[in-house]
């Protein structure tokens, strides 16, 4: 991580000195000198932990929900949208929820599910919008929880990686996910099961956690076996909250944290993940647990074809996730309809999920000046854990959606990959990412996940039930700053906690 | 700071001769709310009285009661549906009462179409009435005595928001049954000895009566908690009454255009007619969808005009944001009134079509160009209101009150700009 360098600062020699380097921040181009400044002042780190900083509350500016806190605290739209966006936004919440059926069916709009899918709805994973769970063991159905697949690439096939026209090889049976369920008359894919090691680390002041690292299998495969070499990693839907405002963050501002190769030696190193948006070009990847996705469109497509089997604009085939080696399945009935758009999911309703998904609005925080909440707030800059989670940024002002624009965020991320060490590795590499390492999630909201449903766990597999879990498993770059709270006392451990708590 | 100088500007503009006072149009508001929950209770009262000899003697009778007086029951609770969205009490009850949809195998048997079992809910088709204890996710829930409790405590279980116990719509499942016609004719069909424990249809024909009593009775308790919120010294009128009365009419007007805008011609219509899916049909079970709809736009004429029949024919009238609007821009009052009123045809014209021609399924149904433009012309009517409801907010000069001078570091809510 190395600290942003604003060129329109530095005069003089400064400016000199830094423009030689090839990847000094960009002036944002959205902003004027004035507001520039304006930026570069309110998006500094603070120091002084003895208050709450100005707008800190209001964690998502003026699309910040202060709507009571209750399970449905995730589902409530940005605070400013106008009516007619709040139009959009409930239809697309309408479709957010709606069972979607297997072709052919009564209701030829409604139809097209699968052949093979993980769930009906996205509200199936995404619960109240929220955070889905890990199966507490083997014998527990996997609900908001799915495995993706692939094979290690020959040298070809990772041409194809490397061009970004895909980010993975899937299994040359099942494909890059694992679907559990299936339209009748075809198999499943198959069932995943977890099971759990113990693991437990003592931490200072005599207290020992038991964290949980899964052990995954797949049994009942519908299609023979796996390649041999197949590699796995599970995955839990994240929250919805923020999406939008996360999609207006200038890139740059991302891009000024990236140090690839830790040249300022902090240990810390952070890099931008590339992928080919929709339209075929590079854009930083911010979404996703490895950040594949660079656009809310792009995801939300990518969701319908691999999870729900339903074809969009973006992802056309009806059979979703069906491999050529699945032929039965590539010839099941689909459900698009020509005078309808000719896709399952027609433009226009794809339209309003991703105006759903971008609205979907961060609550103000709780607490956010009390004592033991601003001590934890100290530890957690003390520790370091704000070099990857960043704290905030202002939005760019020309993003199409207008409650989104120009907005003090602070989502806690810094939105760039990380080796996380062995520990949390899934050994399985998807495009420029690799398998340690992983996208920084953002933070916000992260204290009311439990309020929004009772069952949700933290990490990419789900695996940690606690936030205390979720730090200690942090190793790699992460690792000094893990450290760091396993030496903490006691009350400062819980204090740090209590900050997070109050996100 | 702000209050006193609103309060303070109030007092002038009551010096005027026939100027309205805000915080008397609160006052008014609020005293309309109470009497329309006052009034879905009495309703509801009426509805467990029919429940009751539903369930004493199972009849063609008793039963076609029930359902009438679940249907008289919805007249003044959809009335009520203008304060939510405005007022956070209220929004945070409502999904008891009113949640929908539902994944009605929750509750009771369904057709065999249904399926039996869904991706993730695992409660989808887990059937309470047939079972006396449930398991799922390997815990056991006891099942064997159906009560206000349990029913509680089902709802939206396991995060899942169809998965609905309680309310309304719960109630008009055990009352009518699936509606198994798609977008032909006809409404759910259950027959009367589902209920009759002698000639029991269905099964569970005494623990199906034992959850339509407990769904009623929980129903009432509901109500009767809004009533005591919106009663004097109660929670959701102080909430409007004791501070800046330029909040109050913001919570007023937000409640109007977001009902109007998102909830009605949103969510509730037009995904009906995009998807051309009769589930997506607000009073599904009982074909009362037309009459839900059509109670939304009266209640929304009855807070902008200030005025409310009552069930029993009395009527509460008083400073309306009518008046106040024509204080401040005649030629606004008479836009809005006219908007609103282009809006009130149109609802009764779908209404007197879901009377006599089609229901409202049919209505939003693929191909049926007349069905399809009779619900489209009330959801244009209620959009182009609130785009004059909308200059109405700005006109009185209440826009963005809660965030007003939020640049001053002692606001907690501020947000930078």
């Amino acid at each position: 991580m190395r600290s942003r360098l604003w060129v329109f600062l530095l005069a003089g020699a400064a400016l000199t000195t830094f423009a030689v380097q090839a990847d000094v921040p960009r002036p944002r181009d959205d902003l004027n000198a004035r507001d520039r400044a304006r930026v570069e002042k309110v998006t500094r780190e603070t120091t002084d932990f003895s208050k709450a900083e100005s707008f800190e509350k209001m964690q998502a500016g003026a699309a910040t929900t202060t709507k009571h806190i209750n399970p449905d605290i995730f589902s409530h739209p940005s605070a400013n949208l106008k009516f007619e966006d709040q139009q959009r936004f409930l239809l697309g919440n309408g479709l957010f929820r709606k069972d979607w059926v297997t072709a052919p069916s009564s209701t030829e709009a409604s139809d097209g599910l699968g052949p093979l899918f993980n769930a009906r709805a996205c509200q199936s994973c995404h619960i109240k919008d929220g955070r889905g769970h890990a199966p507490s063991g083997p014998e527990e159905q996997t609900v908001s929880f799915l495995v993706r697949l692939s094979v290690p690439p020959t040298e070809e096939e990772q041409k194809k990686i490397s061009a970004g026209h895909v980010s993975a090889i899937g299994d040359p049976v099942y494909g890059g996910q694992l679907q559990d369920f299936a339209a009748a008359g075809l198999p499943a894919e198959g069932r995943v099961r977890v099971a759990y090691e113990d693991v437990p680390i003592s931490l200072s002041g005599g207290e020992t956690v038991h964290l949980r690292k899964p052990v995954l299998a797949i049994d009942k495969l519908g299609y023979g076996s796996l390649r041999p070499d197949a590699m796995f990693s599970a995955r839990v839907a994240p929250p919805m909250i923020g999406l939008g405002l996360i999609e207006a963050i200038d890139e740059g501002d991302i891009l000024a944290r990236e140090d690839p190769d830790d040249a300022d030696g902090d240990g810390v190193s952070g890099r931008a993940r590339w992928v080919r948006d929709e339209n075929g070009e590079w854009k930083l990847g911010r979404f996703g647990w490895k950040g594949n996705a660079a656009t809310i469109m792009q995801q939300s497509a990518d969701a319908f074809s691999n999870d729900m089997g339903l074809s969009t604009p973006l992802a056309p085939d009806h059979w979703g996730e069906c491999t050529q080696a699945q032929s039965a399945c590539r010839t099941m009935p689909h459900g698009a309809q020509p005078h309808l758009g000719g896709q399952e999911v027609p433009g226009d309703l794809l339209d309003l999920v991703a105006f759903y998904s971008r609205n979907l609005a961060v609550p103000a925080r709780r607490e956010v000046d009390h004592p033991a909440v601003l001590a934890g707030k100290r530890a957690f800059y003390e520790a370091g854990c704000a070099g990857c989670h960043t704290p905030k940024y202002v939005t760019r002002r020309d993003v199409a959606v207008l409650s989104l624009a120009f907005q003090l965020i602070w989502p806690y991320s810094d939105l760039l990959l990380h080796d996380l060490g062995e520990g949390l590795a899934d050994n399985r590499p998807e495009g420029t990412a690799t398998g340690r390492e992983w996208r920084t999630p953002p933070l916000w909201g992260i204290g009311l996940t439990k309020t929004v449903s009772g069952e949700a766990t933290y990490l990419h597999d789900g695996r940690a039930r606690t936030l205390l879990e979720a730090i200690l498993w942090h190793g790699g770059e992460a690792e000094a700053a893990r450290n760091k709270v396993v030496e903490m006392e006691k009350a400062e451990r819980e204090n740090l906690i209590r900050f997070l708590e109050s996100l | 700071m702000k209050f006193p100088v609103a309060l303070a500007m109030a007092a002038v503009g009551a010096s005027f001769a026939h100027a309205q006072e805000p915080s008397a149009v609160l006052v008014n508001y609020a005293d309309i709310a109470l009497a329309g929950y006052e009034d879905s209770l009495e309703t509801a009262r009426s509805l467990q009285s029919a429940v009751s000899a539903l369930i004493d003697k199972p009849s063609e009778e008793t039963l076609a009661a029930a359902r009438q007086a679940w249907l008289a029951a919805r007249v003044p609770y959809q009335q009520t549906e203008a304060f939510r969205f405005g007022n956070p009490i209220v929004d945070e009850w409502e999904g008891r009462v009113n949640a929908w949809p539902l994944d009605e195998g929750l509750i009771d048997y369904v057709d065999a179409g249904y399926g039996t079992e869904s991706d993730i809910n695992a409660f989808y088709a887990i059937n309470v009435i047939a079972n006396d204890k449930l398991s799922v996710g390997g815990e056991t829930i006891d099942t064997s005595r159906i009560t206000p409790e349990l029913l509680r405590s089902l709802h939206e279980v396991g995060g899942i928001e169809a998965n609905v116990a309680t309310g309304y719509h719960a109630i008009e499942f055990l009352l009518w049954g699936q509606d198994l016609n798609g977008t032909n004719p006809g409404a759910g069909d259950r027959p009367y000895t589902d209920f009759d424990p002698a000639s029991c249809t269905g099964g569970h024909c005494d623990r199906r009566a034992q959850y339509l009593t407990a769904a009623t009775d929980l129903l009432i308790s509901d109500l009767e908690e809004m009533v005591s919120n919106w009663s004097g010294g109660g929670a959701a009128r102080n909430a409007l009454t004791q501070s800046d009365p330029n909040a109050g009419l913001t919570s007023m007007l937000t409640g109007l255009g977001s009902l109007s805008y998102g909830e009605l011609a949103g969510e509730r219509m037009k995904l009906g007619l995009l998807l051309n899916d009769p589930e997506e049909e607000h009073d599904c079970f009982s074909d009362n969808t037309h009459n839900s709809h059509f109670y939304d736009v009266q209640g929304i004429r009855n807070v902008y005009f200030g005025k409310y029949d009552r069930i029993d024919g009395r009527t509460i009238e008083g400073p309306s944001l009518a008046a106040l609007v024509r204080d401040k821009d005649p030629v606004l009052a008479d836009e809005m009134e006219a908007k609103l009123d282009a809006t009130y045809e149109a609802a009764k014209a779908l209404k007197s079509r879901a009377e006599t021609i089609e229901a409202y399924d049919q209505m939003i149904g693929e191909g049926n160009a007349e069905g399809n433009a009779a619900v489209q012309a009330v959801i244009d009517g209620l959009v182009d209101q609130t785009r004059s409801l909308e200059r109405v907010i700005a006109a009185l000069g209440v826009s963005g009150v809660s965030i007003e001078g939020s640049d001053s570091l002692d606001n907690p809510d501020a947000v930078f700009q």
